[in-house]
């Protein structure tokens, strides 16, 4: 399946990229893609990461061909 | 020619729903990037009473984006110079000054005293204190939170809608400012008013509010984007039945052998661990400087770089300290991690 990702703030930053087209195949929950994407990114504090799928906060939904998750770390500038 | 008429002209306002600013309460916490605009449209607005709260002082590097201030105003207190620049806006408001920091103790009875809080903060543990302390008081607030380029937007606690904690259950310590990272004067412009326009619509009952949606923007980018959002009742419920839940945020400097002294105040975060970090506030430093030691290097620091420098002035010139140091640039360059 194809899935698009959206990378915020400082996800963005380690990531190095906003955004970017993912194949896949098997089947795995939003939490999963998300633990994916976070490996190896140097980011305190992975649990305060959220994840949105189709612009829907939600973690443990399994994902399908087409949809678009996101990344949302907490931030608190002012 | 009433003040007010190219609002009131708007179906959405009209005199009755002037009346409504009129007889609003708004507590504005932090009157910093985001806190200035929103003031200065909500005075202008008409919004009858005003609470403004920051403890902290104008810095030369606040003018590119608090709007509020000029260059005589820099050492000045932000609340009650924005409340000077404020009443000479519109004198019809009534303005509440509160050089204070919100706390664990006051939070719940000076937000009582409002109907809409207004988050101009720029860290964890004040976001958390006001989401908490609005669920105890039954008050919606208003959020806004920027990192370099990009700001979120959320109205929580409305009309039993989610709350931040819904959203972020777990806070981070990666609690960065925008001292440190760098910001556009015009992203906490554009958040500022995007908040006020949120307050606006609260208390005139008009529009569509943001509640349960996060809106995500991205300035550089030209992209924004809502997110739905869910309550999370257990996350509600805690609070209503425990009281504020306080987030303390530590961490580990890099050098675990080295004696610090942090000059901030006590709330300041990051808290870092460890025996031979004191923390000695700046208005301490005189009945307490025994208690630093004078025979080995500290190094001296707070959240800038700035602070800790005069108070190594001061404990050299008045104490006669000369093992001390000064960590440019603030805790963030001391971390570990």
């Amino acid at each position: 399946m194809k899935l698009t990702i959206k990378y915020f703030g400082l996800v963005a930053e380690a990531a190095n990229k906003f955004e970017e087209v993912m194949e896949l195949n098997g089947e795995l929950t939003a939490r999963e893609l998300k633990e994916r994407c976070l490996n190896g990114l140097s980011i305190r504090d992975k649990d305060s990461v959220q994840i949105a799928v189709n612009q829907n906060l939600d973690d443990k939904i399994t994902l399908k061909d087409g949809d678009e998750v996101a990344l949302l770390p907490p931030f608190a500038g002012g | 020619m009433n003040r007010y008429d190219r609002q009131i002209k708007l179906t959405e306002v009209g005199y009755k729903g002037q009346k409504k600013l009129h007889n609003a309460k708004v507590l504005i916490v932090g009157v910093g990037g985001l806190g200035c605009p929103a003031a200065m449209y909500l005075a202008g607005a008409g919004v009858g009473n005003i609470g403004l709260m920051d403890h902290d002082k104008v810095d030369l590097s606040n003018l590119h984006r608090q709007v509020l201030f000029q260059e005589s105003d820099v050492g000045r207190s932000k609340s009650v110079v924005a409340k000077e620049r404020l009443e000479k806006q519109n004198s019809e408001v009534k303005f509440q000054v509160y050089e204070e920091p919100l706390t664990i103790e006051n939070a719940e009875s000076i937000i009582q005293q409002y109907d809409i809080v207004l988050d101009g903060t720029d860290n964890f543990e004040t976001k958390y204190l006001i989401n908490d302390a609005c669920i105890l008081a039954d008050k919606p607030w208003v959020f806004a939170s920027i990192y370099k380029n990009e700001g979120q937007l959320s109205v929580f606690n409305y009309k039993n809608g989610p709350t931040y904690r819904c959203v972020f259950p777990k806070s981070t310590r990666q609690n960065i400012s925008c001292e440190t990272t760098g910001v556009l004067g015009v992203l906490p412009g554009i958040l500022g008013t995007a908040q006020a326009t949120e307050v606006l619509k609260i208390i005139l009952g008009a529009g569509e509010v943001l509640s349960g949606k996060l809106k995500l923007i991205n300035m550089m980018q030209a992209s924004e984007q809502t997110i739905k959002l869910n309550k999370r009742p257990e996350e509600v419920e805690k609070i209503r039945k425990g009281g504020i839940a306080p987030v303390y945020i530590d961490c580990d400097l890099k050098d675990k052998e080295q004696w610090y002294l942090d000059v901030r105040e006590a709330f300041e975060q990051p808290k870092p661990k460890g025996k031979k970090v004191l923390n000695i506030p700046m208005g301490d430093l005189i009945s307490r400087y025994q208690e630093i030691p004078n025979n080995q290097e500290v190094f001296v620091f707070c959240q800038s770089g700035k602070r800790s420098k005069n108070a190594i002035e001061i404990l050299k010139n008045e104490f006669g300290f000369h093992n001390l140091k000064n960590v440019e640039g603030g805790i963030e360059t001391i971390i570990d991690g």
